[in-house]
């Protein structure tokens, strides 16, 4: 990428690498110069931030899987066979 | 691509503590210890298998599977990765013979770069790029999200679109966004359970939460109409 300052555009394709901390240093001074001062760029990342929290959310929607015995059983079977 | 910021999971640790506490009670034969793993990580396991089993029940026998195959491998686990994505790892080769024998499983390399990107609700927003100084900008701001996500999770028919929009996905973005961003695995750990080049893998997750925020935006404007 040029010397040149991040469009919008750029900035957005950019985001999951910069999130990932993936982005050289020149690229990423370039990134938080842009987001400094652009208030769309900035509601933008603030918006994906918050995608992100609640996709992690649905984590919590887990109901707890009953253990089958059968399940149980394996492990005991497992357990007492010898192993190397 | 150079990795410039220290995040915890590029530190190359041995077996975490926890895992070593676990992993030394399932090889003494622990029951309650492996009770306590099927209940933990149960629902995971069986949400990673939907991606590729779409039938409940063979998705619910992918999961057996992978907790026998689990059991089988334990002592050849070196501690490379975390006992999670072990057992991930071995949930997802299991998922993917079931769905074979199902004869509905592609090879992930083949069809990478034929997934469609989608809805990212981001055309027509940006000045095209030859217009002097300004190319590439917004052409109008974004309406804003005021509501911070604690407030947000309470619509319960914004949850469901969410999940919705992730069930829509392409196998592979749907597969990346579950292990990153639902099961909250890192990238590198991603990387190595899929096969994914560091640059594959950031295009698959950049792709699903692109339309996964585009799903989130369609809700609130359609809520505030």
């Amino acid at each position: 990428m040029s010397a040149q300052r991040l469009s919008c555009r750029e900035l957005v394709d950019l985001l999951t690498a910069y999130l990932d901390g993936a982005l050289d240093a020149g690229d990423r001074e370039r990134f938080e110069r842009h987001l400094s001062r652009c208030d769309g760029c900035s509601e933008y990342v603030q918006q994906m931030r918050k995608t992100i929290t609640l996709v992690g959310a649905l984590r919590e929607d887990d109901i707890a899987v009953p253990v089958r015995e059968s399940l149980l059983d394996a492990f005991r079977d497992w357990k007492t066979r010898p192993r190397p | 691509m150079r990795l410039t910021r220290y995040s915890p999971a590029m530190v190359d640790l041995p077996v975490a503590a926890s895992d070593e506490a676990t992993l030394a009670a399932l090889r003494a034969g622990d029951e309650a210890a492996f009770e306590a793993m099927v209940s933990r990580y149960g629902a995971a396991l069986l949400r990673l298998a939907r991606v590729y089993c779409p039938d409940a029940a063979a998705a619910e026998e992918a999961v057996g599977d992978a907790w026998l195959a689990f059991l089988e491998s334990l002592d050849r686990f070196e501690g490379r990765s975390s006992l999670k994505t072990w057992l991930y790892g071995i949930l997802i080769n299991c998922a993917r013979a079931r769905a074979r024998r199902e004869s509905r499983s592609l090879p992930l390399s083949s069809v990478l770069h034929d997934e469609p990107a989608g809805d990212d609700g981001l055309a027509g927003r940006f000045l095209p790029r030859w217009v002097p100084a300004v190319g590439g900008h917004w052409i109008r701001p974004l309406a804003r999200w005021d509501e911070e996500p604690e407030q947000l999770l309470l619509r319960a028919e914004l949850r469901a679109r969410i999940k919705d929009a992730i069930e829509q996905l392409p196998e592979h973005q749907r597969l990346v966004i579950t292990l990153r961003d639902v099961e909250g695995l890192p990238a590198d750990e991603v990387c190595n359970l899929l096969g994914l080049s560091d640059t594959n893998q950031r295009v698959l997750l950049h792709r699903a939460r692109l339309r996964v925020r585009r799903a989130v935006e369609q809700h609130l404007m359609e809520a505030a109409v």
